[in-house]
């Protein structure tokens, strides 16, 4: 039993734990808690199996963003009871298609694989050379699997739409506002003046060694939507209405500037979203640098919610 | 020379992972919150200082050094002004 | 070295979660607060422990991260906890 084995062992029965006390909590606002401390042992789980990439986005939308919109949801419904639970039999019912679901996976994954796993890993890794870059998973998001990352931010795009379409008539374009009325606390404002250009050094260099070491546009993303948040929270300014015209290209920058570098690969490279050769690192740091932006005003809006509020004149 | 590197981590690792537990063992018994969050901060600084002071001859280049020392000061400060928030909080409650 | 760094972060990790379960039953919301704290600076510690035992520095950019965030959960229950009755600090 090596030092590294009893860790592990320790980490998944804890991750267990964590999940079974997150699904039994009586109040939303523990479960919310025990979900965020879920997500905590989760990013390292993804650290203990090699794969910083992951952990980083885990740790950055589990602990930041996702927490704090959980927690949001948390307060505003409070504890009240939906309605009678659903009958005995079906809840069964359901309890047993999910172990049976989650038995056939843990089957084919673990027992029926053969050995070794087939895997594309030795052919992704033998062409990074020509990309330029160095950390093969962002060769994998923006060069082998480029279009599933267009798509997949054109995705977030339409789950804010989602999110802004919930607003009322009446306040339709309005200004969204995160948290109660009250005057926020000087602490708070001391640590919204604090953290955020710490934050903004620390999201710029996750979005530039994205492209040789673990980070990217997703995790500088995240950490500038967190620091936009924290300002938003101690009201040292306030959400733009959702009408405002450069949110709204904020929002689109992003996937607009990564479909255009697509279709000019159309007329220089032969196909969408194909790199001429010897460009391909530039282009996907300009690619990623719009991302993050687009990214952080996304994940911001989505967090701050729906307009609650008239839009201004 | 590398044995003595070595009984460094290991006494300042050790120390720190103390500091921890006892900072946690604080956390769940003492009765009230400010004393709560006394235990709190001496996990918070002494607990992970101690940790990164024991981690610094053990890492390769300068660069990972600085990084180690700049996470433990962002916990310090920003870990100084959440307690003086949650003290607050609990004052007012 | 790397079996000695392991265990102390999975001491880390243990001490981290009784602290978390028992503040979890814990009903005002600055209990959360501090688990919340408290989380934050054990994870930061159980990635510097597992960064330097794995000789894995991207590790190292992981705990930065969570550093960075700790602070936040503690501000979203400030920003909830806080009602219409709080005023500014009285030092």
């Amino acid at each position: 039993m090596t030092s590294a084995l009893a860790f592990d062992l320790a980490l998944a029965a804890l991750v267990l734990a964590i999940a079974t006390l997150t699904i039994a909590a009586r109040e939303a606002m523990s479960a919310v808690i025990s979900f965020i401390a879920y997500g905590l042992l989760l990013s390292l789980a993804w650290v203990r199996l090699r794969a910083p990439d992951v952990a980083l986005t885990e740790a950055a939308i589990g602990a930041g963003v996702t927490g704090l919109l959980l927690l949001g949801a948390a307060a505003t419904i409070g504890d009240r009871q939906a309605g009678a639970a659903p009958p005995l039999a079906l809840m069964l019912a359901a309890g047993l298609a999910c172990a049976l679901v989650a038995s056939g996976l843990a089957a084919t994954t673990l027992v029926l694989l053969p050995e070794p796993a087939p895997t594309l890993a030795p052919p992704a890794m033998a062409s990074l050379a020509t990309t330029g870059l160095g950390n093969p998973v962002t060769a994998v998001l923006f060069v082998y699997r480029a279009l599933d990352t267009l798509l997949e931010k054109v995705v977030l795009v339409l789950a804010l739409l989602g999110v802004w379409s919930l607003a009322p008539d009446r306040v339709w374009g309005g200004v969204a506002r995160l948290g109660p009325d009250a005057p926020p606390r000087a602490m708070l404002v001391f640590l919204a003046q604090l953290l955020p250009p710490v934050g903004m050094v620390i999201a710029i260099y996750m979005f530039w060694t994205g492209a040789d070491h673990p980070g990217g546009a997703f995790q500088g993303g995240a950490i500038l939507a967190a620091m936009w948040l924290i300002v938003l929270t101690a009201r040292l300014a306030d959400m733009p209405a959702t009408s405002h015209p450069g949110l709204r290209l904020l929002v689109l920058a992003g996937p607009m500037l990564f479909a255009a570098i697509g279709f000019a690969g159309w007329a220089l490279a032969d196909a969408f979203l194909a790199y001429p050769e010897g460009y391909a690192k530039p282009l996907i740091i300009l690619a990623e640098a719009g991302l993050t932006l687009s990214i952080a005003a996304t994940l911001a809006c989505l967090v701050a919610g729906p307009a609650t509020r008239t839009p201004p004149p | 020379m590398s044995t003595a590197i070595a009984l460094v981590t290991v006494v300042a690792v050790s120390a720190g992972s103390i500091f921890f537990l006892a900072g946690t063992i604080g956390l769940i018994r003492f009765p009230d919150a400010p004393c709560r969050l006394h235990a709190l901060t001496k996990a918070d600084n002494l607990g992970l200082g101690l940790i990164v002071l024991g981690l610094l001859p053990q890492v390769g280049t300068l660069a990972e050094a600085l990084k180690l020392v700049c996470i433990w000061l962002l916990v310090l400060f920003s870990g100084a002004i959440v307690t003086q928030l949650i003290a607050a909080t609990s004052r007012h409650k | 070295m790397v079996d000695f760094l392991n265990a102390a972060a999975g001491m880390l990790l243990i001490t981290t979660m009784v602290g978390l379960c028992r503040m979890l039953r814990a009903p005002t919301d600055t209990d959360r607060m501090m688990t919340a704290q408290l989380a934050g600076s054990g994870g930061v510690g159980i990635l510097a422990l597992l960064a330097v035992a794995g000789e894995a520095p991207p590790v190292l950019d992981v705990a930065l991260l969570l550093a960075l965030l700790a602070a936040f959960a503690s501000v979203a229950f400030v920003s909830g906890a806080s009602t219409s009755t709080s005023p500014s600090d009285r030092p």
